[in-house]
């Protein structure tokens, strides 16, 4: 158990002092970020739809561009992390039995989507390759 | 108020073989409790509904590159499509922006600032789920019938 201690600055600050889950923490929250400030985005270009044929496909070629699509990937990685991360999470709170397997896990869950990237970067690099050698 | 008063701490040193303390505490009641169980059921509808979006309009079939103006009027004449993306809208917005409330929690301390950039989140938010729902169920193709 833990034994209290004085409360400093620095028992906020490190939140898990180092072990694997500080950084699939630390990737949850900064891929958490960069999707809604995408869905910002993302919402209110859509929105563009409803004023017509003209200024929507001027909106969407924004996204045809090889560049964006490159960023695209991002955004598909950091949903896909948030989501796996978000899986362990759901099974780690439920299920507070599997705290013992909490590294296994974790390596269960990079693995996953380590394996999942590799189509999909393969799927969305070779349209993009395709779309810089046309 | 229900809430843990106990000041968050990292990890304790683990004797080997228990279990680590994982993540913040959890919360005992109240509106904590609430969100924090929101965040659980919508990131499992979400699971579905995001990942399925980002597979179907950025992964497969040439992804965003086939998505022009014709390609939403025939995906919005299904119900089933609007339905999908109207859900995702509210979910992704009421989900993501309860967690960029719970990151102010941890990095912004003067409780009024803490409120202003909460606020203005807010608003945004609900901006944005006006719009969303508006375009999506009134956005009728047949106003430019030259596609």
């Amino acid at each position: 158990m833990a034994t209290r201690q004085r409360k400093k600055s620095s028992d906020y600050g490190s939140v898990y002092k180092g072990h694997e889950g500080q950084w699939s923490w630390l990737f949850h929250r900064v891929t958490g970020v960069a999707i809604i400030l995408f869905l910002f985005a993302h919402v209110v270009d859509t929105a563009v739809v409803g004023w017509g044929p003209t200024a929507y496909n001027r909106v969407a070629s924004v996204y045809h561009n090889p560049i964006v699509r490159a960023l695209e990937l991002g955004l598909v990685a950091a949903v896909l992390f948030h989501s796996y991360n978000g899986i362990k999470i759901l099974l780690i709170d439920f299920f507070p039995g599997l705290t013992r397997h909490i590294t296994a896990i974790g390596r269960a869950t990079i693995i996953l989507f380590v394996l999942s990237m590799i189509p999909i970067t393969w799927i969305m690099g070779s349209d993009i390759i395709r779309l810089l050698t046309d | 108020m229900a809430l843990s008063t106990e000041p968050r701490r990292g990890v304790p040193d683990r004797p080997s073989g228990t279990a680590y303390r994982v993540g913040r505490d959890r919360p005992v009641g109240g509106f904590e409790l609430w969100t924090w169980l929101f965040m659980r059921i919508s990131g499992i509808v979400l699971l579905i509904l995001a990942v399925g979006h980002v597979l179907i309009m950025h992964v497969f079939d040439t992804g965003v590159e086939r998505v022009d103006f014709a390609f939403i009027a025939t995906r919005w004449a299904s119900p089933v499509w609007r339905t999908w993306d109207w859900a995702l809208l509210v979910l992704a917005l009421v989900h993501g922006i309860n967690g960029l409330r719970v990151i102010t929690l941890d990095y912004v301390r003067p409780a009024g600032v803490r409120f202003a950039i909460n606020i203005f989140f807010y608003t945004l938010g609900f901006m944005l789920f006006v719009l969303g729902t508006v375009i999506v169920f009134t956005f009728d193709p047949s106003k430019w019938p030259t596609t």
